[in-house]
């Protein structure tokens, strides 16, 4: 990215807070991205951007002032500074220059191929090899769209507690999905893949497979009778769930959220939240997932925070707003989408540690059920904890045996009840496919996890009785 | 405010970059917002934030390549044409790829840019949100928090030109509060939101949204799980705008003929119960999406998709227009100047029936009316028509309203939901999205609770 210089980032710094104010800094970034899309057999489009600017964010008593800019010049930082400054107008006369300090990072991952050094035929290729696969694997099919997206994101962050730092941030996706036809109308059924590594992504997944398994799951669901509605056992299959923890408590344990009184888990740490099964972690370090990176948007290391141990809530999440105004260090989870927005309390990569049971138990002990191998996306509101999440694969349990295929649906659930209910859990631990969680309108990357496990009871929202 | 005339200088500088035998199209935007956050009778955060850039559409042949900068340096903008161009070499070879072509149909008169929203000094912003924030507090003794009330005010400014002739200018300026509350009775708590929308700062009123806000909050207090049956539902107007968003995109062309739609092959088939009567139409002034021009230049227009149930047309860009041997419906939708123009509908409503809700409660007598739902995202497949939501709302008993409910789904297909709808209310409400709300009455919907 274009360097700014020490001396500028500490003027512009100064000039943040001439007019009072505890607390500035300044977080630039340069995002370059590519993305090919086919679609119906044709390459539709192969599509480069770039986003490049700086945010400033003044914080003045109870106050945040934030202006950006796309113009990384002297003047232009100083203006931005100025006008959120001004933002966050409090009395007080103000501090001037700000002393640096350059602190180095450690990524988690290490990117061994950079994107920008393919060639775009290459990574057509991949879309032609995903479609031919697909059309391949079953006469059922009728459509398919691949799309692959690379990114890199280089981010700078200097506040006036004299942190300077930054990361470099690459992240490589490959997406399929599949539409098949036949008498009972269309389904459809994707895979997608995505870490925070460069091209060797290649190296370690076949798009061949993606597109047969995005086909196999349209083709099943061909033949999928209604879900059922109402309550029973679910069990939710490796890697296919750790949405259901991400919407079930994830977002309730955002120290914002918990400040504001949105969050049932509000007052609970050091209580039993959940069943002494459940431990649940956030880890921005975990090398090549999806939510790892070096720094968060706000300077912080990455690091691993334990939120739940054997059912216990021993601590939520923290950004720089709520750790200044709570006296806590931060947990590497100030996160935003872009310079063009204020960092947020976000989630990196949650996942449940492993269980010690033998997940063919797990559905055997299950008289009368519904499996899930893949959650869709989910929704949570985080004040009364009731969640949503979407089944792309289901199937009926039967006598311990899984059964017929269930066609799509959401399941509902309460948060603080659903963690309670966990009553089985699998030792096949596994990481869930990349995803993109909103909040107040910004998507960030996060990963998830899970084991195969079992709730005793969530409610299906199907049509059959 | 300096005019879009800048942009239109930027569009005809890129465009005039275009080689020979390439056609080349601009799309250059700005955009301004303010956004204020009260918290506790203080300012939260203000954010004021300015974003630019274009985007540039290369079609060489039968080929097509796009690339997008955020910036107006011209140095920048010659690499990210150089970089479509490349783009394009890289496509497959497709007979319908094309820019859209002027088509003579006049492009409509809109009063969508307010000047005196730009005026608005930033403490006015400011008493707005802090005025919200203090009418939901006292709105009623049962409010515990406010979990956010915020001012926002948006500019946007937009020019499209290309080689074919196309050359649009537009600008509109909106603004809006929004808050959303908690209320907390017996040491349980429900949660509430309200807005009001407006193009500039007297249109809007801050005791409708914390009246919305606070109504729905407490209403929901004591809210229990119902069992699972098959029962009769009326949508709130805000329900309904977010099925009939989905319904309007099984009706893209793009759905259609890369056969993703239910509906494909029903073109002139009686789709829907005789009640239905769906138009999309962006110049209607009513609407939040209302706007001149769609995302590649050519006038808006009325489309009737869907009339007394019987399904008529499909909405097309130029190039699902082409490709569908028909032309563009002016349904060009683009996400600003970072992505190339898809197909879309852009002003959904749906023709109001003669009863508001309090009648079509008692003409309904027992039922349930939804009042907000979740996980529209994950719980509706719009190619295979599956149709499930989690829901919140109150029991209809003897033609009233009762006991509050959460924590379930309501389920069917979006084709049975379209032949199954009993009635349409007369309330139509113009939401901030790209359908109206109004009260609908579908008959037969799975209920799943305990």
């Amino acid at each position: 990215m274009a360097v700014i210089e020490e001396d500028v980032l500490s003027r512009v710094l100064g000039a943040a807070l001439q007019g009072g104010g505890e607390f500035a800094e300044v977080f630039a970034e340069d995002k370059r991205s590519t993305s090919a899309v086919l679609d119906d057999g044709r390459i539709e489009e192969l599509a480069s951007g770039r986003d490049r600017g700086a945010g400033v964010r003044v914080i003045s008593g109870e106050t945040t002032g934030y202006a950006h800019t796309s113009d990384l010049s002297e003047a232009g930082l100083r203006a931005a500074a100025e006008a959120a400054g001004a933002a966050a107008r409090r009395g007080g006369g103000g501090s001037n220059v700000v002393a640096l300090d350059r602190q180095a990072v450690r990524h988690p991952s290490t990117v061994a191929i950079q994107p920008e050094d393919v060639a775009k035929a290459t990574k057509v290729e991949l879309l032609r090899r995903a479609d031919e696969a697909a059309r391949g694997a079953d006469g059922a099919v009728r459509q398919v769209s691949a799309r692959y997206g690379d990114s890199r994101r280089r981010i700078l962050v200097a506040n006036s507690e004299g942190l300077l730092t930054g990361d470099d941030q690459v992240r490589t996706l490959f997406s399929v999905g599949v539409v098949a036809a036949g008498d009972t109308g269309m389904q459809t059924g994707r895979q997608s893949v995505g870490h925070t590594v460069g091209f060797e992504l290649f190296d370690r997944y076949e798009v061949e497979d993606m597109a047969r398994k995005a086909a196999s799951r349209a083709v099943t669901k061909l033949g999928a009778r209604p879900a059922p509605s109402g309550e029973m056992p679910v069990v939710i299959g490796a890697g296919g769930g750790g949405v259901l923890f991400h919407e079930a408590c994830g977002h309730g344990l955002e120290a914002d959220l918990v400040a504001k009184g949105a969050s049932v888990y509000r007052d609970r740490v050091g209580q039993q939240v959940a069943s002494p099964l459940v431990t649940l972690i956030d880890d921005g370090t975990v090398a090549d997932e999806w939510g790892c990176f070096g720094i968060d948007d706000e300077g912080s290391p990455a690091q691993r925070n334990v939120l739940i141990q054997d059912g216990v809530l021993t601590d939520y999440m923290w950004d720089v707003t709520r750790g200044r105004k709570e006296g806590r260090p931060r947990s590497g989870n100030g996160r935003r989408q872009s310079y063009q927005h204020l960092p947020m309390v976000r989630m990196t990569n949650t996942f449940l540690a492993n269980g010690t049971e033998d997940p063919a138990d797990i559905i055997a002990g299950t008289d009368h059920g519904v499996y899930v191998a893949q959650l869709g996306g989910g929704s949570v509101n985080t004040a009364t904890g009731d969640f949503v999440f979407g089944m792309w694969e289901a199937y009926l349990i039967e006598d311990g045996v899984v059964t017929e295929p269930l066609r799509e649906g959401n399941l509902i659930g309460n948060g603080p009840q659903v963690l309670t209910d966990i009553e089985a859990l699998g030792d096949d631990f596994a990481m869930g496919s990349p995803g993109t969680c909103g909040k107040d309108g910004q998507g960030v990357p996060v990963g998830d996890g899970v084991p195969t496990l079992r709730v005793r009871s969530l409610t299906i929202g199907g049509t059959a009785a | 405010m300096t005019g879009s005339r800048d942009l239109t200088d930027i569009a005809d500088r890129v465009v005039g970059w275009a080689a020979d035998g390439e056609a080349v199209e601009a799309v250059v935007g700005r955009s301004r917002h303010t956004e204020v956050r009260a918290y506790e009778g203080d300012v939260e955060s203000l954010s004021s934030a300015e974003s630019m850039g274009v985007g540039i559409r290369v079609v060489l042949g039968d080929r097509q390549g796009f690339a997008y900068a955020a910036t107006f340096d011209d140095d920048v903008l010659a690499e990210t044409l150089a970089e479509a161009r490349d783009n394009a070499s890289f496509a497959s070879p497709d007979p319908h790829v094309g820019l859209a072509e002027p088509d003579g149909v006049a492009v409509p008169t809109l009063d969508l840019f307010r000047p005196s929203l730009l005026q608005v000094p930033t403490e006015d912003k400011v008493a707005m949100a802090l005025e919200l924030e203090a009418l939901v507090r006292a709105g009623d003794p049962r409010i515990s928090g406010v979990e956010s009330a915020e001012f926002v005010d948006a500019m946007g400014e937009a020019c499209v030109a290309s080689t074919t002739g196309i050359r649009s200018e537009s600008a509109s300026t909106a603004c809006y509060v929004a808050v959303s509350c908690l209320a907390e009775e017996d040491g349980l708590t429900q949660t509430g939101f309200g807005f009001s929308v407006g193009g500039e700062l007297g249109d809007l009123v801050p005791a409708d949204a914390s009246d919305d806000a606070v109504m729905r909050s407490t209403r929901l207090l004591g809210a229990t799980k119902p069992a699972s049956t098959r029962a009769t539902v009326v949508l709130d107007p805000y329900v309904t705008a977010q099925v009939i968003a989905i319904l309007g995109s099984t009706l893209s062309g793009e759905a259609v003929l890369k056969g993703r739609s239910p509906f494909a092959e029903r073109l002139g088939d009686e789709v829907g119960s005789p009640l239905v009567t769906l138009v999309d139409d962006a110049t209607n002034p009513l609407a939040y999406t209302a706007s001149a021009t769609d995302g590649e230049g050519l006038a808006s227009r009325r489309t009737s998709l869907l009339a007394d149930g019987v399904l008529q047309a499909f909405v097309h860009n130029a190039y699902t227009g082409r490709w569908a041997g028909t032309a563009s419906t002016g349904n060009a939708v683009r996400g600003g100047f970072k992505s190339t123009p898809g197909v879309g509908c852009r002003a959904l409503a749906l023709a109001p029936g003669q009863l508001d809700q309090p009648a079509l409660l008692r003409q309904v007598g027992d039922g349930v009316l939804v009042s907000s739902v979740i996980g529209m995202h994950s719980g509706v497949n719009p190619v295979s028509g599956d149709f499930s939501t989690g829901a919140e709302g109150l029991r209809i008993a003897g033609g009233e309203l009762g006991a509050p409910l959460r924590e379930f789904t309501i389920a069917s297909t979006l084709q049975k939901m379209l032949r199954d709808v009993e009635a349409v209310g007369s309330d139509v409400d113009w939401l901030p999205m790209s359908a109206a709300g109004v009260s609908l009455v579908i008959r037969d919907v799975t209920i799943s609770g305990t």
